[in-house]
């Protein structure tokens, strides 16, 4: 049974400025011990997505629904959720020393968090239990150091404490979001392998958020990748890193420099993200899409499946075989990512497609207003 | 010289000429306060002890290191903006370390810093012109129309639109703002630009346009960089030579590649183990040296090899003799006179980090096809 179905969520902020579309119709499921990776740019809404679905946005307006073990989380009142935040589903922040308790030991944070949700437990049945899960996750002499304060600990030993906090209750499902940002390099791995570990002992569920590929591309079975408050593209952990179908995963994944492309110059992608109260039109991602063409400007495309297996989708209105795209739409993308110019990049392709007259617009003209019913697969013979 | 006695290949230190900062045997300790009133000092921060390297000119030195390795520290230290506790650093030949701060003044403008955080670097009360012409302003270069002229080239250097010269900060993106770091560093026409974390704070795909714009710059300008990163694929790609910090101590250093490929330090060999790689297929490949615990207390290092206690290979003279840093193939080849070899190489070893030489600060340096996570499993370490 899925665990956590997400259906069209969209939330926004109504502020002073406008109103900040943060999320803008999301939908994904999570199987029971599944690890779903998230990436996305800052301001792409991966964590006002998971935050909104544990009543953490107030203030918020939220459209959709989230069902949980078949409950649908939007709809509960603050009483309920507080029994699902912890105990059904637990959260692993990025900054493990905002979120512990300064003036409180960290033995008695994990007890307290054990009691609120169990009153039948004593205090001192909890602190055994706060010793067995510090020592789990891997903390040295947990009888002594369950009495320290959380400035005793290093940021490595903090965020171990807070995921001994967030195992505390056995939830099904813990979100973790950015849990290794604020952590130096041999410090991450600690702390990846810890949670790979653990979650292969207790089946856990674990959603994965983080602007880091290369986290992803460690323990991730399915990511999603968001831009502007949507999934632009969703798939196994392997087509997202060698079967990209989206110009903006592609675009990720070309500008992390790499040993394979050491020395030469990076591949930006040129621009920047857009601001969440006056969004583009259509694609939100066509002012800096280097294979944008007219239609992009005009409707936004809808995840659709690229891959036969149907478990690759894609929100672009490339055909479904785009990796094989011609040598001249290549290249045309190549010089708009030179270019580097958002603002300019528009203009470049309509210039240079109109030069290479539609004839060497693989299939896209067929496609256009049929995408999302199939009409992409259908197409990949006349593209071929 | 010791050079030609080491056989050491491609030479082990460039010719003078094509040296723009040497940094001699830089020791900076802050001290440790207690008491309140009447405060005294309990002890020091060993911030950075005892490092040498060089920075060739138009070149890149990357400098590599956990939170609290001293990176930053030697930076500072670099640029004259903390004084050392002993050591020389020289600037062309000049040891800025000795200057009066008035004799400092015309050495400000060859060496320039970008800082990490591009949100807190600029005062958000000032105009990005008045920021960018700052430095013409303390320097009395250009005035008037003449500054605003060169100000609004410079914007249009880095990628900015010169017509937003009068607005705010808090008006740009974190890319833009890095760009205005970056205008403002290259205003005076520096030698030397130190580098500090300049990309860890901005999105990938911006970041990419950070790093190529500096990559621009240098051959433009011919640029130095001291560019200090904990990413390690950022740092490879940017940098010609590479040193690697733990603790204060260089604990190896070799051109880009060299140290890539061929890591020889068990740090180092961590350290990229660790690396998290945006390829699932090199990620489950990959043999990962877990390393057990942190980083110790920069108060009080850990006697002998700083890195012992964590190290998968350390054994008994790891703990009481400090390696000194030697060139590959000046190491020592029996393991019985490693103490008493190493205290002599320290003496006569010349290869310079940043220099051509692959050095490393080791009694057993890693061998290639040596797999350390298997001497940590056999040591019963488990993270």
């Amino acid at each position: 049974m899925t665990l956590l179905e997400v259906k069209d969520l969209r939330v926004s902020f109504p502020t002073a400025d406008g109103l900040v579309q943060a999320v803008r119709g999301v939908s994904f499921d999570v199987e029971p011990g599944q690890t779903l990776g998230i990436v996305g740019e800052s301001g792409s809404g991966k964590t006002v997505l998971t935050q909104t679905l544990l009543g953490l946005t107030p203030g918020a307006e939220v459209g959709g629904s989230a069902l949980f073990e078949g409950t649908d989380l939007l709809q509960l009142t603050e009483d309920q959720l507080r029994h699902v935040r912890g105990e059904r589903i637990s959260v692993i922040f990025q900054d493990p020393l905002t979120s512990l308790h300064p003036l409180y030991r960290i033995g008695w944070q994990i007890s307290e968090m054990i009691r609120a949700h169990d009153k039948s437990v004593s205090k001192a049945e909890a602190k055994t239990r706060s010793i067995e899960l510090l020592r789990r996750v891997g903390i040295p002499k947990p009888e002594t150091r369950v009495d320290d304060y959380p400035h005793q600990f290093s940021g490595g030993m903090r965020q171990r404490a807070m995921i001994a906090m967030a195992l505390s209750l056995e939830p099904k499902l813990i979100i973790a979001d950015e849990p290794t940002t604020a952590l130096d390099a041999t410090v991450q791995a600690q702390i990846l392998d810890l949670l790979l570990r653990l979650q292969q002992d207790l089946g856990t569920a674990l959603i994965m958020i983080t602007h880091d590929l290369g986290v992803v591309a460690d323990i991730a079975d399915e990511v999603m990748v968001m831009y502007a408050g949507r999934a632009a593209e969703r798939a196994p952990k392997r087509d997202i890193f060698y079967a990209a179908h989206h110009p903006y995963t592609k675009g990720l994944l070309e500008s992390i420099p790499s040993s394979k492309a050491s020395g030469g110059r990076l591949k930006p992608i040129p621009g920047q993200p857009p601001s969440l109260i006056n969004l583009p039109s259509g694609c939100k991602f066509h002012p800096r899409c280097g294979y944008v063409f007219d239609h992009c400007l005009t409707e936004e495309p809808v995840l659709h499946p690229v891959a036969e297996t149907g478990s690759h989708t894609s929100a672009c209105w490339l055909p479904a075989n785009a990796a094989g795209l011609s040598a001249e739409a290549e290249e045309l993308r190549e010089r708009v990512v030179q270019a580097e110019r958002g603002q300019e990049a528009a203009e470049v392709v309509a210039a240079a497609f109109a030069g290479l007259a539609g004839a060497e617009r693989p299939g896209v003209t067929g496609l256009a207003g049929e995408a999302g019913s199939g009409a992409a697969a259908d197409n990949e013979g006349s593209v071929a | 010289m010791a050079q030609t006695e080491l056989n050491v290949p491609r030479g082990s230190a460039p010719d003078d000429d094509s040296i723009l900062v040497r940094v001699e045997n830089v020791v900076k300790h802050f001290p440790v306060k207690a008491g309140g009133f009447i405060s005294h000092t309990v002890g020091h921060v060993h911030a950075v002890d005892d490092v040498s390297l060089v920075i060739e000119r138009g070149k890149t030195l990357g400098l590599v290191g956990e939170t609290g390795s001293g990176k930053s520290t030697l930076a500072r230290c670099v640029a004259g903006l903390i004084p050392v506790t002993s050591g020389r650093v020289l600037f062309n030949g000049t040891d800025i370390t000795k200057l009066s701060r008035g004799q400092m003044r015309p050495l400000r403008r060859e060496v320039q810093m970008i800082f990490q955080d591009p949100y807190s670097s600029l005062n958000p009360r000032r105009r990005v012109g008045s920021i960018i012409s700052e430095p013409f302003a303390i320097h009395k270069t250009a005035t008037g129309a003449e500054r605003k002229r060169q100000v609004q080239e410079l914007m249009e250097r880095v990628g900015l639109n010169p017509e937003h010269y009068n607005r705010f900060p808090a008006e740009f993106s974190g890319g833009q703002r890095q760009r205005i770091g970056v205008a403002r560093a290259l205003a005076l026409r520096p030698k030397l630009i130190i580098c500090d974390e300049p990309v860890s704070a901005l999105d990938v795909s911006i970041q990419a346009q950070v790093l190529n714009l500096l990559s621009d710059l240098q051959q433009e300008y011919g640029l130095s960089y001291l560019f200090i990163a904990h990413d390690l694929e950022v740092v490879r790609h940017v940098s010609d030579k590479v040193a690697v910090m733990y603790l204060g101590r260089i604990g190896e250093a070799a051109p880009a590649e060299d140290l890539y490929d061929k890591p020889r330090h068990p740090y180092t060999v961590a350290l990229l183990s660790a690396a998290p790689a945006a390829d699932p297929d090199t990620a489950a490949a990959r043999q990962r040296v877990i390393l057990v615990g942190d980083v110790p207390s920069p108060i009080d290092p850990p006697a002998g090899c700083r890195f012992h206690p964590r190290c998968p290979k350390a054994q008994e003279v790891c703990s009481k003799v400090e390696p000194a840093l030697v060139p590959d193939n000046a190491r020592p080849q029996s393991q019985d006179d490693a103490g008493q070899r190493a205290a002599e190489t320290s003496q006569s070893a010349t290869a310079v980090p940043g220099g051509w030489a692959h050095v490393t600060a080791c009694h057993f340096p890693v061998v290639p096809g040596e797999s350390l996570a298997a001497a940590g499993a056999a040591k019963g370490d488990v993270a």
